[in-house]
C-alpha cells in the first residue's frame, strides 16, 4: 500500500477533512496530443470541488481519468498517478468494474436506458450481483429518495423512463448512480441540458448529496461552480493553472489567468 | 466579458470620480467659508447638499443594476463593493461639510473670540486626505492609499488639541462658551471626513490587494503589506 502522497503544490490551504482521491504528476495523452500536464490535485472527503475552464482545457478529459472511462478510447496513454484512498487506481491489479461502482458518473446529457424506471436503477445491482428481490427494491428506493426522485415516481415506478421530464431523468441517472453504494460521485455538466427549476433541484441534491459522497463536477456555467462547491481548480491548456476555496477563486483569484477567465476577460 | 458590461463599469467609475470632485470643491468651499467667515458661502454650500444626496442615489442603484445583471466576479465585484461603500463615505463627506458651513453660520453672527484655534493647517490635512483618497482610487495606488490612512493620526491628534485648547478657552471665557462649542464641533467635523477618507483609502486597498483592511492597527503592527493580487 503506498503511503499518502503530498500533492499540497498548488493548493494555498490545508483540509481537516481526508483526501479521498488525488492525481499526482498527470499526464494524459490522446495518441501524441499531450490533453493533460502534470495535473497534482486533491479532491477532499464529503465535499464538492468544481473544475472550471475554457473548452478543451481538459476538465473533461480529467474526470474521465478519474474512473477510468477514458480506457475505452483507443490510444489513450496515462502517466502519473490517479488515488482512491491512498491507492492508484491503474495499478495493473486493479478491478475497473469495482473502480467504477465506487467512482460513479453521471453525464450532461441524461441518459436512461430504455427500460422502467425501477430497472434503470436496478441494473447496476444487478450488474454487481446482487439477486435478492428485497434488497434490490429496497435499495431501488432508497435511490430514489436519495436523488430527490422518489415523490415523483413511486407511482409509476415499472413504467418507461423515457417518459420522464430531462430534469427527472438526470436524477434517475443520479439515483441509478447511488443504487450501487459509490463512494465518490463524477459530475460532467449536469445540469447543462436542464431548464432553470431542475437546475436548482440538481443543485440542491448536491448539496445533500455531499454530506454522503465526494463529489467532482465539470462546469461551465461559473455561477453554478460558485453556487455549489467548495473548492474550485481553473484548468487551461491541460495544466492546473489555480486551485482555491471557492469563494478565494472568485472574489480574488491569485493568478491573473484565472482573474481574466472567470471576468470574462478571454474566451 | 460584454462590451456592454464594460462600459457600464466604465461609467460608474466615471460618475463615482465625479461624485468625488463634487464632494472635493463642496469641501473647499466649506474651508474658504471657515476661514472668511462668510456666512453668504455658508447657506450656498447647504443649499448645494440635495445635489450630493441624489447623487449617492443613483450611484448606488447602479451598482445594484450592475450586481444583478452581470453578476461580476473577483476584481470587478470588489470595484462594485468598493463603489458602494465609497459611495457612502463621499455623501457623509458632503453632509459633515454642510455642518462645517451651518456651525460658520452661527459664529460669524457673533463677534468673534481670541483664542490661539486655527484650522488652516487641519483643513489643509483634511483636503490633501481627500485628495490622496481619490487620486490612489483613480489610479489604483496602493501605497498613496497607506499614506492616507497614516495621516489620519495626524489628524486625531489636532482634533484633540483643538479640544484642551477650547476647553481652557471656555474655563477662562465662560459666557462665551456657545461659540466655544461651535467653534470645538468644526473641528470635529473636519476629523469626521478624515476618518471619511480614511475608510475611502481603506477600500481602495480591498479593491486592489483583496483582503479588508478595517480596523487599521493590523497593517500598522504587521508592519508591512500584504503582496497585490488579483
Amino acid at each position: 500500500m503506498p503511503g499518502k502522497v503530498d500533492v499540497r503544490e498548488n493548493a494555498g490551504f490545508s483540509m481537516e477533512n481526508a483526501i479521498k482521491m488525488a492525481t499526482n504528476h498527470l499526464n494524459f495523452y490522446y495518441g501524441d496530443f499531450l490533453a493533460l500536464q502534470g495535473v497534482s490535485l486533491e479532491f477532499y472527503e464529503n465535499r464538492v470541488t468544481a473544475l472550471i475552464g475554457p473548452s478543451g482545457c481538459g476538465k473533461s478529459t480529467l474526470l474521465r481519468c478519474l474512473n477510468r472511462m477514458n480506457d475505452l478510447i483507443p490510444f489513450t496513454r496515462v502517466e502519473g498517478q490517479v488515488l482512491l484512498d491512498g491507492e492508484d487506481i491503474y495499478d495493473p491489479d486493479v478491478d475497473v468494474v469495482t473502480l467504477r461502482r465506487r467512482v460513479g458518473m453521471v453525464f450532461q446529457k441524461p441518459n436512461p436506458f430504455p427500460k422502467s424506471i425501477f430497472e434503470n436503477v436496478a441494473y447496476g445491482l444487478r450488474v454487481n450481483g446482487v439477486r435478492d428481490k428485497d434488497r434490490i427494491g429496497e435499495r431501488v428506493e432508497q435511490s430514489l429518495r436519495d436523488a430527490a426522485l422518489w415523490d415523483e415516481v413511486k407511482d409509476r415506478i415499472y413504467q418507461s423512463a423515457l417518459g420522464l421530464s430531462g430534469g427527472q431523468q438526470q436524477r434517475l441517472c443520479i439515483a441509478r448512480a447511488l443504487a450501487v453504494e459509490p463512494e465518490v460521485l463524477l459530475m460532467d455538466e449536469p445540469a447543462s441540458a436542464l431548464d432553470p427549476i431542475a437546475t436548482q433541484k440538481i443543485e440542491d441534491l448536491i448539496d445533500q448529496l455531499k454530506e454522503s459522497y465526494t463529489i467532482i463536477i465539470v462546469t461551465h456555467n461559473m455561477q453554478q461552480a460558485a453556487r455549489v462547491s467548495d473548492f474550485t481548480g481553473f484548468f487551461f491548456m491541460g495544466e492546473l493553472v489555480e486551485v482555491d476555496e471557492t469563494k478565494n477563486i472568485f472574489t480574488r483569484p491569485k493568478v491573473k489567468q484565472t482573474s481574466d477567465y472567470i471576468t470574462g476577460r478571454f474566451g | 466579458m460584454t462590451v456592454h458590461f464594460q462600459r457600464e463599469l466604465d461609467k460608474l467609475k466615471k460618475r463615482i470620480l465625479s461624485l468625488g470632485a463634487m464632494v472635493e470643491e463642496r469641501f473647499r468651499m466649506a474651508v474658504k467659508a471657515l476661514e472668511t467667515r462668510d456666512g453668504e458661502l455658508s447657506r450656498k454650500i447647504i443649499e448645494a447638499d440635495r445635489e450630493i444626496d441624489e447623487t449617492e442615489v443613483e450611484v448606488e442603484e447602479e451598482c445594484l443594476k450592475i450586481l444583478a445583471l452581470y453578476q461580476p466576479l473577483a476584481a470587478d465585484l470588489r470595484f462594485i463593493t468598493a463603489v458602494i461603500k465609497i459611495n457612502n463615505d463621499l455623501e457623509r463627506i458632503g453632509d459633515e461639510a454642510v455642518n462645517i458651513a451651518q456651525r460658520v453660520e452661527n459664529i460669524s453672527r457673533r463677534p468673534p473670540v481670541n483664542i490661539p484655534v486655527q484650522y488652516s493647517v487641519m483643513a489643509e490635512k483634511v483636503e490633501a486626505m481627500l485628495k490622496g483618497s481619490l487620486d490612489a482610487l483613480v489610479n489604483l495606488d496602493l501605497d498613496l492609499a497607506y499614506e492616507v490612512c497614516v495621516m489620519d493620526d495626524e489628524v486625531d491628534m489636532m482634533n484633540r488639541d483643538n479640544y484642551d485648547k477650547i476647553k481652557d478657552a471656555i474655563r477662562n471665557q465662560p459666557e462665551r462658551v456657545a461659540y466655544m462649542i461651535n467653534l470645538f464641533l468644526i473641528s470635529r467635523h473636519l476629523e469626521r471626513i478624515a476618518d471619511h477618507a480614511t475608510n475611502i483609502a481603506e477600500e481602495v486597498i480591498y479593491l486592489i490587494d483583496g483582503v479588508i483592511h478595517r480596523h487599521r492597527r493590523r497593517w500598522e503592527e504587521k508592519g508591512e503589506k500584504p503582496a497585490g493580487l488579483m
